[in-house]
Parts: C-alpha cells; structure tokens; sequence
C-alpha cells in the first residue's frame, strides 16, 4: 500500500525523523490557516504548497508552488486542490488533486549552503536483508543516477540480528560528506529512519530529497512510502491511511471480491486462476495479436459468484473486445467453473463481445461439454495452443 | 532418485487439524504420500485422519522420525512454525501459507542459516515426486513418473507445465514450486542445481516471472555448469512496470526486472526459451531431440 506524502512525513516524526513543519489542507481556507500556524511555530515568510497525490514528478507537473505571501498560499492552494496533474508518472490522463500539504520554507540563508541528498531503505531480495541505499544526488531521478554515475550510489546492508549500528549511521554521514554538526544530526536521522521502516513494516521508504539546511540541521523534504500488504494486519492505523480515491475504481470493485485486479490499457479481457498463470495468459493475448486489458487472478476460488463479479468489472472497460477465461482445475473442478460461467453469463444478460473459456485440469471434458452444451456465444478449449488461435480468429 | 521428497520421506503437516491442513492432508494420504502425523500445539495426542497429533515437532521428529514438514499455519504464525520446524531438525520445510509479512521472512531467512535444513517456498504449491510423495497441494493426477524436473515461480502455472510435460509423454522427476514472495527458501539456482545433480532428471523446465534476479543468476549458472537441456519461460512480459501482479515478488523495479531482460539472459546462457507458455511440452521434446 502506498502512503501519501503527508502521511508518509506523520510517520517519520513519529518515529523522530525530522521534517519541515507542515499541515495538510483540504481546501483554501485550511491552507491559509496552516500557512498562519506555520509562521507561528517557524517565524517563516515563504510557504510551500505541495499537491497530494501518489505520484513523483509533481513538481515538473506544476503540483509543487513556492508562496511568498499569505494571500499567495490560499491562491496557490485554491489552483492546486481540484487541479487534474499530469506527470510523467500519472499517464496523460493525470490524477485529480484533494490535499495539498503546506510546509515552512527551510532554505533559509545561514552559515553554510544548503545541500540535498537521496536516501531510501528497501529490501535487497538478492540477500534477503535490507538496505540503506543512499547519494550525495538528492533531488534526482534515481534510476538516472544509477545508470549514468553508478559509482555515486551507496548501499549500507542491515544485519537483521542486530539492526542498524552506530558505526553504519555515521559511514553514510561521512560518506554524504557531512563534518560536525550535520555529521551528527545524519546518525540521528538516518537512524530513525531505519527504525521508522522497521516499525511500520514497510516495503519502501524513499526520503528524496534529504536536505541539510545553512544551519546544519538534517530534514526529509518529501517521503514516499510503501507499506507491506501482508503486515498491514499488525499496523490497523496505518491500514486506515488507505485512499481509495487513488486507485483504480475497477480495482477497488475487485477487491471487495477477494479477486486480484490490476486494469491495463489493452483490448482482451482475461480471467485467470492463479497469478503467474494469469500473467503468462496475458502475454499469450499479446502473442495472438491482442492487448490484455488488465490481469485478473481469481484464486483459488473459481464459483459463479467470482466469475460474475470478474465478468462485470472486465465489461465496465469499453476498450475490451473479447475475454478469455483460462482456469487450470486442480482443487477447483472445471465443470463447476463452467456452471458459473454459463451461471454468471446467464444472469449479466447482454454480453456483447466473443468469450473464450480454456478448461484444463480436474473434469476439464465435462466443463467443456458443459459450454459446448449451453447453447451461449461461448467458445470452449482445452489447450492453451487452442485458447491462444481463438483469440486470434476473434480479434481478426 | 528424484530430489527433495521421495517414498521414503517422514511427512508431518503442521497446522494438520485446521481446514486446509486437513484437506489437503487427506489428499495427499490418498495420492500414496507417506504422512506420518502432524502438529497443532494444544490437540497433541489426538488422532486426526489416522494419524498421530503432536504438540511441538520435536515430539514428532523423536516419536515418528518425521524429516519432512509441510505448513498450512496462517500467515501470522507462519514464520514461528518454519522456525520450530528447522529447530527441531527437520530436513525438509516446505511453506504454502501465502501472505507472511516480509520482515518476519527477513528474520526466518536469518534463523536458518548455517541450520542443516532446506526451506521451499513460501507463497508455493510445494514439492511432488510423482508416483512417489505429494507434498503440497498440486492435483496428483495431473502428474506421471518421468524424468523431466519443473522449478517454477508459480502454482497453475506450474500445472500448466506438468501438463504438457505428460501429454508429450516424458513426466516429471520432481516439480518444485518455489513460490511467489521476495524472500523465498529456495532460489531458483538452487531448484535447478538439485534437479541438475539428479542422474533421474533428463531435462529441466524453469519458469520464472517478472521481479528479481533469481533467474538471471539461475541461467549464469547452467552456462558454467549445466549438463542438461533447460527450457524456459518468463511469466508477465506483458506485466506494467510499479505493479504487483499478485504475486508480492512480481514487480518490476528496474530494468533487470522485466520478462524481456531475463528472455535475453537465458537465452545468452543456452537456455531454450520459449516466448509462449503453450509450447513448454513441445519444446522440451525438442530440445531432447525426441519430436
């Protein structure tokens, strides 16, 4: 699950990270009143004004104002909430804006110059132990750096036995090329950190940038944060930060179903037992000239109900022109998903586009008779070969 | 021969009174499969579906000799129950809970290390040497005795592969569902080196997925070491990039991550890639010079 930046910030200081104050706003008035506050607690004169949304680049994107005066943050925040933002990560549709987060500005003149890092901890799934991973580039594209100066790209591995040592903090101080006092404030920070992701059970944690302020201080400018799915059992508050105005509607309709849905942008529909199958039938639609429209594993669980419930999201998608259900009957028996096939297509009335049923595995010829028998505008296989060339001649 | 299991095998299922343990328990008595007990801490000295019930798997390593476990216990106890398993000397663990939260894994990877113990899966359908032991919870009949070994990433995909494998007349040595998660027991390597080792095996089919790099190092490792023909496939060549394809390890990350990066690998090492998962069986005949 992925966390908004805001929310991404509330658990770092929880954990004693520091971050620039800040507070999030739903609307104008809201910002305007977190910009007040702001001045309160920082004596600071510029704000900035930061779309919320589950995507990067939202600066390029224009989802990220510098404000200068009170009036400019209500403005700012008023041109933003509502605002459809477009960034590379968010397809040309874009993604509709609901908060913005307004924060004090930190690059305040000092004694020194401010600089900005990159540090992430993630899983190194090589080791099975997890990393600190981290650059004097902050502010950039990481994959770029990685491909043009991988030599600038530090990795720290964490003994999972012991956790994150002192020394281990402060060879990524000095490695960041921090003395002093910023030295110092590095330890503490990369040390909660570390413990931040541990505590939340998260799959990612990208702090980019990180920033040093002129007075020395370290600070996280932006949080992206992954949570584990399978931990979110043991962190129910975090469970609740879910936004399900950031995902797919198909996918959320999917998930009430137990069935797992993930939309594309092809023309093929596809139901599947199983998620490397579903994965492998997806390409098979490639391979016949089609586009899946999206991955759908049902499990381990293949009844009439699932089946109508995936065959009432898939048909939502105007673009699908065919469907193709690929089920390997194992505990699932064949003829049983055929009698929700012929069941769900029954009950939804008017399917337009050609279905192509593959039935394999336990009583496979019944299933097939089964279809064959139903008198519906069902295609019926049994090889994967057979399913793949009647995706072909429907898609003709 | 045959890898992992085989007649011979001690089997104990922990979580064995539960709903699934007891299901699939019950299947795997009726394949033939030698299950010697199980384990539900609480219910020990109880009977369950003709077997004894222990309350810890020491008990069932010292009463019933078991070397071989398999865990149907819920994600959030999972991890305890590989744990106890590996403490108390079982040879073989092999986990099909799906769901265990990485961290826990992260600390299971650690506990055994050094520990004289192999861990298969979790997220997996488990091992089968057909005609021999089921240990997991793959449909039987689907399966023949033969001499093609199957390492896959995936359970119907695997079955798919099976299939093909018999209908082409050849069968399966050992099939090892290595399973879906970040942090697996088992790489793909490791299934591949076991089935190389095993003077049964003929042939290998390894199918793979987006997300890591267990294939690429798999394939490095046939070009220095492999003496059979080894037919692959990449699940998710169609996959998007940032999104979990239901499997929690199917993601692509990197450029490294993608079907076409580890095709290309594979296909570097000597490996017989296939682009379509309907031509597994075919291919494999071929590459035995047998079509």
């Amino acid at each position: 699950m992925n966390l908004h930046e805001y929310q991404g910030k509330q658990l770092l200081r929880r954990y004693g990270v520091s971050v620039p104050v800040g507070f999030i706003a739903n609307n104008s008035d809201e910002a305007l009143s977190a910009a007040k506050k702001i001045s309160d607690e920082t004596n600071s004169t510029l704000w900035v004004v930061k779309a919320q949304i589950h995507a990067g680049g939202r600066g390029k994107g224009g989802g990220v104002k510098i404000a200068k005066s009170l009036d400019e943050v209500k403005q700012l925040a008023s041109e933003i909430i509502g605002m459809q933002l477009v960034t590379h990560q968010t397809g040309p549709q874009g993604k509709m804006v609901n908060k913005v987060l307004v924060e004090q500005n930190v690059f305040y003149a000092g004694e020194s110059e401010p600089k900005e890092f990159y540090i992430s901890v993630l899983l190194n799934r090589e080791t099975g132990r997890n990393i600190i991973m981290y650059t004097t580039e902050g502010g950039m594209d990481i994959e770029e750096v990685a491909a043009n100066t991988p030599e600038l790209i530090y990795k720290e591995e964490i003994d999972p036995r012991v956790g994150l040592q002192a020394f281990q903090a402060r060879k990524i101080a000095f490695n960041l090329g921090l003395s002093g006092k910023a030295m110092k404030e590095m330890v503490k920070f990369v040390t909660a950190l570390y413990k931040a992701y541990e505590g939340t059970d998260s799959s990612m944690f990208e702090i980019n940038p990180v920033l040093k302020t002129s007075d020395n201080l370290i600070l996280a400018l932006d949080s992206k944060v992954s949570i584990d799915d399978n931990a979110l059992y043991r962190h129910q508050d975090i469970a609740e930060m879910r936004d399900i105005t950031e995902e797919d509607p198909a996918e959320v309709e999917a998930g009430k179903y137990n069935l797992n849905f993930v939309k594309l942008d092809g023309n093929v529909g596809c139901m599947v037992n199983g998620a490397g199958l579903a994965m492998a039938t997806m390409d098979i639609i490639k391979l016949s000239g089609g586009d899946p429209a999206n991955f759908l594993d049902v499990g381990g669980t293949a009844n009439a109900v699932t089946v109508e419930a995936g065959f009432r999201i898939i048909l939502k998608d105007p673009n699908v022109k065919a469907i193709l259900i690929n089920i390997f009957g194992g505990i699932v028996r064949c003829d049983r998903v055929a009698q929700g096939v012929v069941d769900a297509y029954k009950s939804i009335g008017n399917i337009k586009v050609p279905v192509i049923v593959r039935l394999q595995g336990t009583n496979a010829i019944e299933g097939k008779e089964l279809i064959d028998a139903s008198g519906l505008k069902v295609f019926s296989a049994i090889t994967l070969k057979e399913a793949a060339d009647l995706v072909k001649e429907v898609m003709v | 021969m045959s890898v992992l299991v085989n007649k011979d095998s001690k089997i104990i299922v922990q979580g064995f009174t539960g709903t699934e343990g007891t299901f699939h328990a019950t299947q795997m008595i009726d394949y033939g499969t030698n299950v010697v007990g199980g384990v539900t801490p609480g219910k020990g000295g109880k009977y369950h579906l003709g077997k004894p019930v222990f309350d810890t798997v020491a008990e069932a390593v010292e009463k019933v000799g078991a070397n071989v476990s398999l865990i149907f216990v819920p994600p959030a106890f999972a991890a305890d129950a590989i744990m106890e398993a590996a403490d108390a000397g079982i040879k073989v663990i092999v986990t099909i809970t799906e769901g265990i939260p990485t961290s826990d894994m992260v600390l299971v990877k650690e506990f055994l290390k050094g520990k004289d113990c192999r861990m298969v899966g979790p997220n997996c359908p488990g091992v089968i040497t057909p005609g021999e032991a089921k240990v997991g919870i793959m449909p039987g009949f689907i399966h023949k005795k033969g001499t093609i070994g199957i390492v896959s990433r995936s359970g119907t995909l695997t079955y798919e592969a099976v299939d093909q494998i018999t209908k082409a007349g050849l069968g399966q040595s050992t099939c090892i569902g290595i399973g879906g998660d970040p942090i697996i027991g088992t790489s793909t390597k490791e299934a591949v080196e076991l089935l190389m080792n095993d003077p049964e095996t003929e042939g290998i089919i390894m199918i793979g997925e987006i997300g890591g790099n267990m294939e690429a190092d798999a394939a490095r490792w046939i070009k220095e070491h492999g003496t059979k023909p080894v037919v692959g496939f990449i699940a998710g060549q169609t996959a998007p990039k940032g999104r979990r394809m239901g499997h929690a390890g199917a993601i692509i990350g990197g450029a490294d991550d993608t079907a076409a990066a580890k095709m290309k690998i594979m296909r570097e090492c000597g490996l017989h890639v296939v682009e379509s998962p309907a031509s597994l069986g075919k291919t494999m005949l071929e590459a035995l010079g047998r079509n």
